[in-house]
């Protein structure tokens, strides 16, 4: 019996398109496992594939999708063999979705009393006077100080703090094993940013829920999560716990994300930064052998050659010796 | 401007409705363009004895008239070659009449906002109130029948239609950081409004343009049909209808033949006036 | 009654603003108009070269001061004051070559139907009589300074990454050769790896062009990096304005510190202690009674709530707390 909640072994994802006879690999190779209770954090810029692989996992990618994988295991399940119905059980039940912008996620015209209870009868089986009381404790847990007036209003009567604590409140109300937040917080202020990572920090605490946390900054994932993957074109280069991976990047992208940061070490003020040149690689242009070779400063003639393995959990073969600095 | 074609035409290629729209269209062009070649006789030339002839193709019909002849005895298929003629360029006028007041006045409109604002949009709900045949016939009959003052008269009717769609474009443009970029080097408001603005709106114009096309067509031969539009002896489509309703009964090619070409027509800009729209917006095709 | 930052000489100063205000009417059917005061208050001034930072989070009137800076927006009172003249005096054409900006969203600011050539060259083709082969020249030279190649001229902005997109905004906004660049969130659309690039850009620009930067940003560690001074803003008024060191190193305002605390870190020192903000911003037409900040603050007396702070000169920087 596996301990872990979640094993991914080799997902791809191909999308089909009009234009290009040619599908396009968004996803590569893909393999990773999440423990019961455990929060991951996932690191990558746009077209990195972070955003896509976590809708395959909740089987709401389009139907331009290609999605094969040789081990897709949540809980006993191999979510890619399942029927649709069977399917819509986990999604939203067992595994939970939060969204970077609340206010398009929660629909407009209705009450937030109405879309909660809503999602808790579609996956509990209780009355619903029942499902109305939860609804009231659920938004007491995700730290809504007056729910009986929340539970009236509608979406665009909240703030998107609010919005993002309702859609919380959502999530959790089914008792998932995984939350999904996907830019929980990109939308928001600093301060509400924190009073939000805190709250999902408790609730995964509290819960046992284990949560796979997806953002573009490695200041959020390294203050909360156990461990950190950061993905490039469509590939993990790097994954480990936290503080290891902060401390002594070994992939020169996430070397040079981190060191990049304007307040990642001390530096003086006005100094030009250490930045990587060039651009991410589109989805139709991606070069061969090691995705991230063009904009790497420690390239070599053998990194375009191969693909490179993702080995003791780094994706290069000249990594980064020391540490940041 | 040039990717911008080419997109559309890769979006439009993929619509066969669209595309047989186009070739319909590029037919009618090439039949009007070659009139003078094409027609087997001059289209008010009348032969006294060979009145109603059937087509030659159905028994009682005479080999030189293809289409049959009208009731004094002009060569149909001459007439409905020379109405392509005057059908696509009443289109035409139409199309152009209506898209520069209409956008001209859509873009004040919705750029400026406020005492303008209200009053174009009055003007504009008044033509609206009535249908627009019915306002069309208003003005026709304030100018006095002609093949022009319908022209005007369907070309008023269509304006409308156009300011509505530009302002409701101009008033979502005039609020992009370009727009204030502009203003910030210091560029006039006409620039803005004209320069900057209106390429992009191009798209809902174009499929308006195209749906206009279609709906001048209609309303000037509606008029025709009616006795306000082109006057005998021009052989305009719907003049020819009118003309035939009395023989329907006797002789229903002179009746099913300009009708025929009028709904094709019709038929190919509205295919075309859909495709674009398809293309251009895909939020739209998908609602369909 | 407002005591001027120490050390300021006026002969530096390219930009002064006093007692800025803007309000906006919102009307709504069947209610009393309402006042929404998007400025209070407002005194700061720009140096020769330096960069001002403006932190603050959304509501917090920065995006305003940037429109009302730029006479995109009328102000409701107060004085302006570009390089010795107040702002009604400065003729059209001569404000535009005085004082340029760089907008947040690159996806957004750029023409799409336009070449990138004619975005950038349009400042100049209205604004002066320049012949077109200099103009060619003159736009040629300013895409190699911000780092796009020449053959890039001919393209449309859909065609540029966001990173590139930027680097168009911010030739377009140097093409009148300004004295002040106000940078709205430059950075804050693009990707992780693309910002450090454009703030380097940005650096070797002010130093090319000796230009003096506004910097309006809600990445604390971006302003931290690029500001000589900070001016940090709450609902509309600025609560603490000093130098870099004292905001960051030492910051006095309860929400000063608050911001710097809420910002995420790669490293985090564990003595940083823990204060916690309580609740939402509050609607900005339903301002707070006495100080703006104190149905959230740890500190707050009965005094925060009746009487709203001035800003006071405290260990060399303005601060607007009654409590420090």
């Amino acid at each position: 019996m596996n301990q872990n909640l979640l094993n991914i072994k080799n997902l791809n994802i191909y999308f089909k398109s009009d234009k290009n006879p040619r599908p396009i690999h968004a996803v590569r190779d893909l393999s990773f496992s999440l423990k019961h209770g455990e929060m991951l954090g996932v690191v990558g810029e746009s077209g990195s594939g972070k955003s896509i692989t976590n809708l395959a996992l909740m089987g709401i990618l389009g139907e331009s999708a290609i999605v094969s994988a040789s081990e897709c295991n949540f809980s006993g399940k191999e979510l890619l063999q399942l029927k649709e119905r069977e399917f819509q059980k986990v999604r939203g039940g067992e595994i939970a979705m939060i969204f970077q912008d609340p206010m398009t996620a929660l629909n407009p015209f209705l009450t937030v009393e109405f879309q909660i209870v809503e999602t808790i009868l579609a996956h509990l089986n209780i009355s619903k006077a029942e499902a109305k009381n939860r609804a009231t404790e659920l938004l007491l847990q995700v730290g809504i100080t007056s729910p009986k007036d929340r539970l009236k209003s509608y979406p665009f009567e909240l703030s998107g703090g609010m919005a993002q604590r309702v859609m919380i409140a959502m999530a959790i109300s089914t008792g998932p094993k995984l939350l999904i937040a996907d830019e929980p917080t990109t939308a928001l202020d600093v301060t509400i940013q924190k009073q939000i990572l805190t709250l999902i920090k408790t609730l995964q605490e509290k819960n046992n829920m284990a949560v796979i946390l997806v953002t573009h900054d490695l200041g959020v994932v390294s203050e909360f999560s156990e461990r950190i993957q950061v993905m490039y074109a469509g590939e993990i280069v790097e994954t480990g716990v936290t503080a290891d991976l902060i401390k002594h990047p070994r992939h020169p992208y996430t070397f040079g994300l981190l060191s990049s940061r304007p307040g990642a070490v001390e530096r003086p003020a006005k100094s030009l930064l250490p930045s990587i040149a060039g651009i991410v690689p589109s989805f139709h242009q991606r070069p061969a052998g090691c995705q991230f070779h063009p904009r790497c400063i420690h390239m070599q003639e053998d990194c375009k050659k191969y693909d490179i393995p993702l080995i003791n959990g780094f994706r290069c073969i000249h990594p980064m010796k020391g540490p940041l600095k | 401007m040039k990717v911008f074609f080419s997109e559309l035409y890769f979006e439009l290629k993929k619509n066969r409705g669209a595309m047989l729209g186009i070739m319909f269209i590029l037919f009618s062009l090439f039949i009007a363009f070659l009139a003078p070649i094409l027609a087997p006789h001059n289209p008010t030339e009348v032969f006294p004895d060979a009145l109603r002839l059937p087509p030659s193709f159905i028994a009682g019909g005479k080999s030189g008239f293809f289409f049959g002849t009208d009731d004094i005895g002009r060569d149909l298929l001459s007439r409905l070659i020379y109405g392509s003629r005057i059908s696509l360029s009443v289109g035409f006028s139409v199309v152009i009449l209506s898209l520069i007041s209409g956008t001209f006045l859509g873009v004040i409109s919705g750029f400026y906002g406020g005492f303008i604002d209200r009053s174009i949009m009055r003007l504009t709900d008044l033509i609206m109130s009535l249908p627009s045949i019915l306002f069309a016939i208003v003005i026709v009959a304030v100018l006095g029948p002609g093949i022009t003052n319908a022209i005007v008269a369907v070309s008023v009717v269509a304006i409308p239609n156009f300011i509505r769609i530009i302002r409701a474009q101009v008033m979502v443009e005039k609020n992009r950081q370009y727009v204030q970029a502009a203003k910030l080097f210091g560029a006039g408001n006409f620039r803005i409004m004209f320069v900057e603005i209106l390429p992009n709106c191009m798209a809902p114009l174009i499929v308006q343009a195209s749906l206009g096309f279609s709906d001048g067509i209609l309303n000037v031969a509606a008029l025709g049909f009616l006795g306000l539009g082109a006057q005998a002896p021009m052989s305009e489509w719907g003049t020819m209808l009118s003309d035939a309703r009395s023989y329907i009964e006797s002789s229903p090619w002179m009746v099913t033949l300009p009708g025929l070409c009028i709904l094709l027509t019709v038929l190919s800009f509205n295919l075309l006036g859909d495709g674009l729209r398809d293309a251009l917006d895909p939020r739209l095709k998908k609602q369909n | 009654m407002h005591p001027s930052y120490e050390g300021a000489s006026e002969m530096n100063q390219i930009l002064k603003v006093t007692d800025l205000h803007k309000t906006y009417d919102i009307k709504k059917i069947f209610q009393p108009k309402l006042k929404l005061k998007a400025l209070s208050d407002i005194n700061f001034h720009l140096d020769k070269r330096e960069t001002l930072g403006i932190v603050g989070e959304s509501g917090c009137g920065k995006s305003t001061l940037a429109k009302v800076l730029t006479k995109l927006e009328a102000r409701t009172q107060g004085d302006i004051n570009l390089l010795g003249k107040s702002y009604e005096d400065i003729p059209a054409n001569e404000f535009h070559s005085k004082i340029q900006m760089v907008f947040q969203d690159p996806y957004q600011s750029l023409n799409p139907r336009k070449k990138a050539f004619d975005i950038i060259a349009d400042p100049l083709r209205i604004n002066t009589t320049t012949s077109a082969q200099d103009t060619h020249a003159i736009v040629m030279e300013m895409m190699k300074k911000v780092g796009l190649r020449e053959e890039f001229s001919l393209r449309y902005p859909h065609h540029f990454s966001g990173g590139q997109r930027q680097r168009l905004g911010i030739a377009r906004a140097l093409m009148l050769r300004p004295e002040i660049l106000i940078l709205d969130e430059p950075v804050s659309a693009l990707d992780v790896s693309i910002q450090a690039q454009v703030l380097n850009l940005l650096l070797e620009l002010q130093e090319e062009f000796s230009l003096a930067y506004l910097f309006i940003s809600h990445d604390l560690s971006v302003i931290q990096h690029m500001s000589d001074r900070i001016l940090v803003m709450y609902l509309g008024r600025v609560v603490e304005y000093g130098s870099r060191d004292q905001i960051f190193n030492n910051p006095l305002h309860p929400y000063t510190q608050i911001l710097l605390e809420s910002a995420p870190k790669t490293h985090r020192e564990k003595s940083d202690h823990v204060i916690t903000v309580k609740g939402e911003l509050p609607s900005a037409l339903n301002l707070p009674k006495g100080c703006a900040f104190q149905p959230r603050c740890p500190y707050a007396t009965e005094q925060c709530k009746n009487e709203i702070p001035e800003l006071q000169l405290k260990d060399g920087r303005q601060v607007a707390c009654s409590q420090v």
